[in-house]
């Protein structure tokens, strides 16, 4: 036992099943049926995949060494700090549930078709607010005119007031501004008490952990002298904690980013999207990695008639244009689909199992680039001294491989991993445009940009949901840029991306 | 300094850092020397010693950002090279002081022809234009000694050898007609005999037109035979200066002395080679006191605390500079000395005479490598890399495979193997087959053979422990019980190599080029083998640690009575290690023998004329030089008849027709060539 | 040079086999014929009758691969398989859905996707070679960083906004070009302008950050070296020795897209209205017309595979070591 918790494996497994126990049981006690959708199960597994990858770097002095430098740059912690906000919503909107239904005596509890997320349960107060159709952001009127009766029978055609945005305005026109002043201060303040308190934990923890007294620790990290740039991540948290109070605070008397054709909030949507994008961006690779990286290094390394195969294999996919294969695909799911509506018990369930579909062809679309490149860095790699040692050792091929291929080809692998993530989330929108993206239910910045680019004709325009959905995107893809660039000039930088 | 007119260069109190501005690389720490008109001025120093970049500096052509002459003086001409600017520099470089580079392959831009490349600086500097260009490029061109000039101007640089390049660059240098010609380690990628005429050329050039060179080199043979003076550098400082003449003769630095004494050759056979403890200090310590103190045999108890001034020490006929205490006059010598440390040129107990039934036999070893081509992939030719080999090599002895680069010595090591599966032919390893054996079997008997590369860098993965590197082959071997005993037979394999235990826990980036060579040679002992294939396994050392590896080896011999077939271009190393030798010439060996034989009296005019280019220490031997035209032939279509006859100074008519049988001698020399049937 | 290319379009047939037999099997078996059909026809209120005729009428009620009822040759030439897929090897791509001819409408609407695709290929490498050798000479000032992080940022933007960036504040604020739309001859030019434009500007981020890595991955060899110690000035080095190398991968990265390049852009096309290949495949994709797909599918393969052969041959052309054998 003990020499099994010594393992680097070992802590992390451990977390992992906690937690895996907890996601179960909490849902039963607070009375809910857990879901459990594929692709939350994928997320898991990638969770996993990444708490052990981090626990074995960090059991590896080179490796350590390199991230090190990762973490030294300005740059890449700030867009780290961005990202983690990106994914903690993501997470949050990974957990779903049924509720029950309200029981009628002596039945058997039945649960509400509906799958909710522990997300849409935080954002209660976006999702639940739906209003008629089209407002603008901080409206407190609808966008369309409609026929009203008034209180005296008569009908006019005015602008009504919302539902549930700017009801405790006495008079709008007067009152709004000030308002909004009043509310985005309070948040705002929240928000930096917040902040401060959370940055205040961190750097106690911090304290203890390079056993140095708390002020000290505290005044290094304002005058920028630490080794890991403390203070602009420290800024950053600040400035996401703030946005999000402020959000949260305004979000409570108006919609933020307006509401969408058919009432619904904008920010909740662009939010919900989140997830979508974060799923394709990450599960596609999960989905495609360990056939790109077992195909790679065999070829490289057996050559011969194992190479000519697996060259033939990728050579015969990447010649069909990426969209059009994607969208064949698609379609023959799509009638797949149609064609089997029993195979699923809700509307959720089939959206995400279209949307598990896409990423598994984006997958097997992007693995063929990923896997050239590990063909070519293996067939280098096969004439170094240090393998033709092992060889000389006796050292069987397999072990070989995974000693001494595997190990050396990572960085690689890891590069393109971070290098494809924000070229997915973009190919998603566009996909979506096309028809062949995800589900047009399943909540997605492409299903938004496309609902609303249909209405830039309008007059006055419609901009809100684009906006919304330009502004999450462009900041989830440039973060994970920024990261990427800094992670392959850490690694290796060297190699060079694809054309 | 009696003659000012005298000096092309002076260069004082050069200083050049690297990376950050708190903690620099100081890769150049207060460099300063002078050069004459028409001399030859050696700058000597081991990899890493800051010698390049001087050179770099004096045209100012340090990488940058990264790196950023911090201080000093260079006077070219009267002129002070630091003080002007990009645009002014540009009349210096390639027209008043050109350089040419250690490596031709990559020196020449790959996709321009040699003439457009010469061309470039003739326009530049020379103001030609036109006709004349052209005209005076196929000048410089034949001026190097390149056959058929008017032709060559229209070749890319990758239709040329590498001695070819050397001379091109070599003649892009020259277009400019420059003052002052640096030359940074030009012949260190060559091979010995293309290295001797490229040396002659130098000279020549300088002959007939009075230019001087700045020789940079790490190689004390070079320097013992062309310069006028030499000046030795270590850590980033000139340790000692002088005329080549009072240098050889009157050594003073204890860093030089160990140089000299680290060479390996015949006369120091039987003995253990000199070696310098330790490895060079990293350059971005602060020195508080001599840089070699902690290397050096006769260290004083102060030269831990005080920097060594340099002195000048009046000869008769010039200065004689040194850094070191013990020949300054203001600093007493302690009074109890540190003891001297016992000599180490103890006698090596090796029976030479014993000559056991061979461990390993090979004959007629043939590794082709199909040339595939046309529609069908259909094969069209073959590289003859190894062609009919034989030897053997008995228990306990070293074979040396001598050869230039591309004669095919690593394919024969490869061989032998099984890393390469040889085309025919037979390897016979204690009467067993090596060749026919597959799979399980041959994994089982891979303990016995084992191989040590050339390349310390790339020879270890450099993503495991060094206790993972040595454990793999007794993993895989099934040697050791349990993983303990296997921690255990580390830590004596660590012993046995002069390492440190904690090495075990150590990545290999963490230990120098030396270093590394041990422990790849505990990883090979690792699995208790009887024959080691050692693949110029001290090329890539500088000589200090070289000679620690040879040392090293030796010893393993002698306890282990290992078997070694030493590949090698480097006859010295031959001469000091080897019992037996045979030299490789386009995929066949031509002379093999006892090595005091071969040494001595070389039969084959190959082995003649390798052994005649080897720059030598001793200036009084005036041997007789012979010097081969010409390079090694392709071993894709190798000269009919002898392979050797278009470079040999003797070849006859039969040698172009027949290739020669083997002759053999009652002292054990077997020759492959005309003149003795 | 002759055999060498023989040889690449020898290579090239199993690799479009493999591609055929792929887009069959995602086309045929996966979902039968009748799935289709279904799915069409609407999947409620859908008689037999109404399905059979549905198949009649595009030539899918063949069996797949072997038809036992019919003699000879025909019991393989006489199936979906056959009429399908074998028959795109002649480029004999059969109708679409509406009964327009395929090849047809491919031959019709390539000229309009290269009215835009070549003139983006060619200024956008241009336009990102001069941005990029504009970098590499201010090679790690301040010039540099901002430079790149302005191209992360401009990676970062998806190409439907700067499409519908474009469109709106070209075309509707300052009104300056239609819209979308096209016509026929030098008409086209004010409708061409705009998603040309759009199309370079929307290429430059990836780009020039690319060519940049290319331009200081040359600079650190020693040949540049060479080159400056014969005292060339900085932009007759990067001019000279650095462009001239680099070159080569730019040249043939950018060679194998160029037989794709008639093959138009989904988007652009899509948005401005343009009747090009790209829109067309894209029209096809949206009403489910798997007969377009399909020959979309295989031309994209076809020159795709092109390109490949054109890039070895544009290799011995820009570098004289290479020559192919």
């Amino acid at each position: 036992m003990q020499k099994l918790s010594r393992q680097f494996w070992f802590a992390p497994l451990l977390i992992l099943a906690g937690l895996w126990l907890l996601w179960l049981f909490v849902p039963l006690m607070l009375g809910v049926k857990p879901v459990m959708l594929w692709t939350d199960r994928l997320i898991v597994l990638l969770l996993a995949a990444v708490v052990l990858l981090v626990a074995y770097i960090r059991r590896k002095a080179p490796l350590r060494e390199a991230w090190l430098q990762v973490f030294r740059q300005r740059r890449a912690m700030i867009a780290l700090v961005v990202l983690c906000a990106f994914i903690v919503i993501g997470l949050l909107d990974s957990i779903h549930y049924r509720k029950p239904l309200p029981r009628s005596s002596g039945d058997a509890v039945q649960y509400s078709v509906e799958v909710l997320s522990v997300l849409d349960a935080v954002l209660e107060r976006l999702r639940a607010r739906e209003e008629k159709t089209y407002s603008a952001p901080f409206a407190t009127h609808l966008y369309a005119k409609e026929t009203v009766t008034l209180p005296d029978g008569r009908q006019v055609r005015i602008y009504p007031r919302l539902t549930h945005a700017g009801r405790h305005l006495a008079d709008p026109q007067k009152d709004k501004a000030a308002d909004i002043m009043r509310t985005s201060l309070q948040g705002v303040a929240g928000g930096v008490l917040l902040g401060l308190s959370l940055l205040l934990l961190l750097t106690r923890w911090l304290a203890w952990r390079k056993r140095q007294a708390f002020l000290s620790c505290w005044r290094e990290i304002w005058r920028g002298a630490s080794e890991i740039p403390w203070r602009s991540i420290f800024l950053t948290i600040l400035i996401v904690i703030v946005s999000i109070s402020t959000a949260w605070a305004l979000s409570g008397k108006y919609h933020v980013f307006g509401t969408d054709k058919v009432g619904q909030d904008v920010l909740y949507l662009s939010l919900k999207s989140i997830r979508t994008g974060l799923v394709i961006g990450t599960l596609t690779t999960l989905v495609m990695l360990p056939f790109a990286i077992a195909l790679g290094i065999m070829a490289g390394y057996f050559r011969g008639w194992v190479d000519d195969i697996i060259q033939y294999l990728y050579t015969t996919l990447s010649s069909i244009p990426g969209v059009l294969l994607i969208a064949a695909a698609i379609l023959s799911i799509q009638v797949y689909i149609a064609n089997h509506p029993s195979l699923f018990e809700t509307a959720t369930d089939r959206a995400d199992l279209r949307l598990l579909a896409l990423c598994v062809i984006l997958g097997i679309t992007s693995w063929t680039g990923l896997c050239r490149l590990l063909r070519g860095e293996t067939l280098k790699l096969r004439e170094m001294d240090y393998i033709q040692a092992a060889t000389a050792l006796g050292v069987r091929h397999f072990t070989i491989l995974g000693r001494h291929v595997m190990p050396n080809v990572l960085h690689i692998v890891l590069i393109m991993v971070v290098l494809d993530f924000s070229g997915l989330v973009l190919a998603e929108a566009v996909l979506s445009y096309v028809g062949v993206g995800v589900d047009p239910s399943t909540i997605s910045w492409g299903n938004m940009i496309n609902g609303a680019r249909l209405e830039l004709a309008r007059e006055p325009v419609v901009w809100w949901s684009l906006i919304a959905a330009f502004c999450l995107m462009f900041t989830l893809v440039l973060a994970a840029n920024l990261f990427a660039d800094a992670v392959r000039d850490a690694f290796d930088p060297r190699l060079r991306e694809q054309a | 300094m009696e003659d000012n007119k005298d000096i092309l260069l002076s260069v004082r109190d050069l200083r050049v850092h690297f990376g950050s501005v708190t903690a620099p690389v100081r890769a150049v720490d207060g460099v300063s020397f002078d050069i004459r008109r028409g001399e030859t001025f050696a700058l000597l120093g081991e990899s890493g010693c800051g010698k390049s970049m001087t050179a770099l500096s004096l045209l100012q052509l340090i990488p940058t950002p990264a790196g950023r002459i911090a201080g000093g003086e260079v006077l070219f001409d009267g002129q002070d090279l630091m003080a002007l600017s990009e645009i002014q520099m540009r009349h210096i470089r390639g027209k008043r002081i050109s350089m040419i580079f250690q490596e031709p392959m990559t020196s020449l831009n790959p996709v321009m022809t040699v003439g457009a490349q010469i061309a470039e600086v003739l326009i530049q500097h020379v103001g030609l234009s036109g006709k004349a260009v052209s005209e005076r490029c196929v000048e410089l061109l034949d001026a190097v000694g390149i056959p058929a000039p008017a032709k060559r101007i229209n070749d890319y640089p990758h239709q040329l050898s590498g001695g070819m390049k050397q001379r091109v660059m070599i003649a892009l240098a020259l277009a400019g007609e420059p003052e002052l010609l640096i030359a940074d380690e030009p012949t260190t990628a060559l091979d010995v005999t293309i290295q001797a005429q490229v040396l002659d050329l130098l000279a020549g050039i300088q002959e007939d037109t009075g230019m001087a060179i700045m020789l940079i080199t790490h190689d004390l043979g070079i320097v013992a035979g062309t310069v006028d003076h030499v000046a030795i550098m270590y850590a980033g400082q000139i340790v000692e200066q002088a005329a080549r003449k009072e240098f050889f003769s009157n050594t003073l630095h204890p860093y030089a002395k160990k140089l000299f004494a680290a060479v390996p050759g015949g006369h120091k056979r039987g003995r253990k080679l000199e070696t310098i403890k330790g490895s060079v200090p990293p350059l971005n310590t602060k020195f508080h006191g001599c840089r070699f103190a902690e290397r050096c045999d006769e260290v004083w108890p102060r030269c831990y605390e005080q920097q060594p001034r340099w002195l000048e020490l009046q000869t008769d006929d010039d200065s004689h500079g040194v850094r070191c205490h013990r020949y300054d006059a203001r600093i007493e010598a302690p009074h109890t000395v540190a003891p001297q440390p016992k000599t180490r040129l103890t006698e090596a107990q090796i029976s030479r005479e014993q000559k056991g039934e061979p461990l390993l036999q090979i004959r007629d070893l043939k590794v082709h490598f199909p040339i595939r081509k046309g529609l069908f992939k259909r094969v069209v030719g073959h590289v003859y890399a190894v062609d009919g080999v034989d030897m053997e090599i008995p228990r306990g002895r070293t074979l040396a495979l001598v050869g230039e680069s591309g004669c095919g010595k690593t394919t024969v090591g490869k061989g032998l193997l099984q890393l390469i599966r040889p085309t025919a032919g037979s390897v016979s390893y204690r009467g067993q087959e090596l060749t026919r054996l597959k799979g399980e079997a041959l994994r089982r008997l891979r303990s016995q053979l084992q191989i040590i590369f050339q390349d310390p860098f790339s020879s270890m993965n450099p993503r495991m422990m060094v206790s993972s590197i040595l454990e793999e082959g007794m993993r895989a071997q099934q040697i050791g019980e349990s993983a303990a005993e296997r921690q255990r037979h580390i830590a004596s394999l660590l012993e046995h190599v002069g390492l440190p235990a904690s090495a075990a826990r150590r990545y290999p980036h963490e230990f120098s080029g030396g270093q590394r060579q041990r422990i790849c040679v505990a990883r090979a002992l690792a699995v208790k083998p009887e024959l080691i294939v050692c693949d110029e396994p001290t090329s890539a050392l500088d000589v200090s640690v070289q000679a620690q590896t040879l040392n090293l080896l030796k010893d393993l011999q002698n306890e282990l009575q290992l078997s070694y077939l030493f590949i090698t271009h480097n006859l010295s190393v031959v001469d000091y290690l080897a019992h037996d030798v045979a030299v490789m010439y386009l995929g066949r060996i031509v002379e093999k023998g006892p090595v005091e034989t071969i040494m001595q009296t070389p039969r084959h005019p190959y082995t003649e004329a390798l052994l005649s280019a080897v720059p030598t220490l001793d200036e009084t031997s005036e041997r007789e030089v012979i010097r081969l035209q010409g390079e090694l032939p392709s071993p894709i279509n190798p000269p009919t008849g002898c392979h050797f006859h278009p470079r040999c100074p003797r070849a006859m008519e039969e040698c172009r027709r027949h290739y020669p049988a083997v002759t053999r001698w009652e002292t054990g020399e077997e020759v492959r060539c005309h003149l003795y049937m | 040079m002759f055999a060498y290319i023989v040889r690449r379009i020898l290579y090239a047939i199993p690799i479009l086999v493999g591609v055929n037999l792929l887009t069959f099997t995602l086309f045929f078996v996966v979902n039968s014929p009748d799935d289709m059909a279904r799915m069409h026809l609407g999947m409620k209120r859908v008689t037999p009758e109404a399905i059979s005729k549905w198949k009649q009428n595009r030539g899918y009620d063949k069996p797949l691969l072997y038809n036992s009822e019919a003699e000879g040759a025909a019991r393989v030439m006489d199936t979906i398989f056959f009429t399908k897929s074998v028959s795109l090897f002649a480029f004999r791509f059969g109708s679409a859905d509406d009964g327009r001819d395929i090849g047809h409408d491919i031959q019709q609407r390539m000229w309009p996707s290269l009215a835009i695709a070549i003139p983006v290929f060619i200024v956008g490498i241009l336009v990102n070679i001069t941005f990029a050798l504009l970098l590499a000479f201010f090679r790690a000032t301040y010039i540099d960083i901002w430079g790149v992080i302005l191209c992360v940022i401009l990676m970062s933007i998806s190409a439907l906004f700067y499409i519908i960036g474009g469109q709106f504040l070209i075309g509707k604020l300052l009104h300056l070009v239609p819209i979308s739309g096209y016509d026929t001859g030098i008409n086209s030019f004010k409708f061409l302008v705009l998603p040309v434009v759009i199309g370079i500007i929307g290429g430059i981020g990836a780009g020039t950050r690319w060519y940049r890595t290319i331009f200081l991955e040359e600079i650190n060899k020693d040949y540049v070296r060479t080159a400056r110690a014969k005292g060339l000035s900085e932009l007759r080095v990067l001019f000279r020795h650095v462009l001239k190398n680099a070159m080569i991968p730019i040249l043939t990265g950018a060679v194998v897209v160029i037989p794709l390049l008639f093959m138009g852009s989904l988007l652009t096309e899509s948005f401005f209205g343009i009747p090009g290949l790209g829109s067309y495949t894209i029209e096809a994709i949206q009403s489910q017309d798997f007969a377009i797909v399909r020959a979309m599918v295989f031309l994209g393969s076809v020159m795709y595979i092109f390109g490949l052969i054109l890039t070895d041959i544009s290799y011995t052309l820009v570098d004289p070591r290479i020559r192919l054998s």
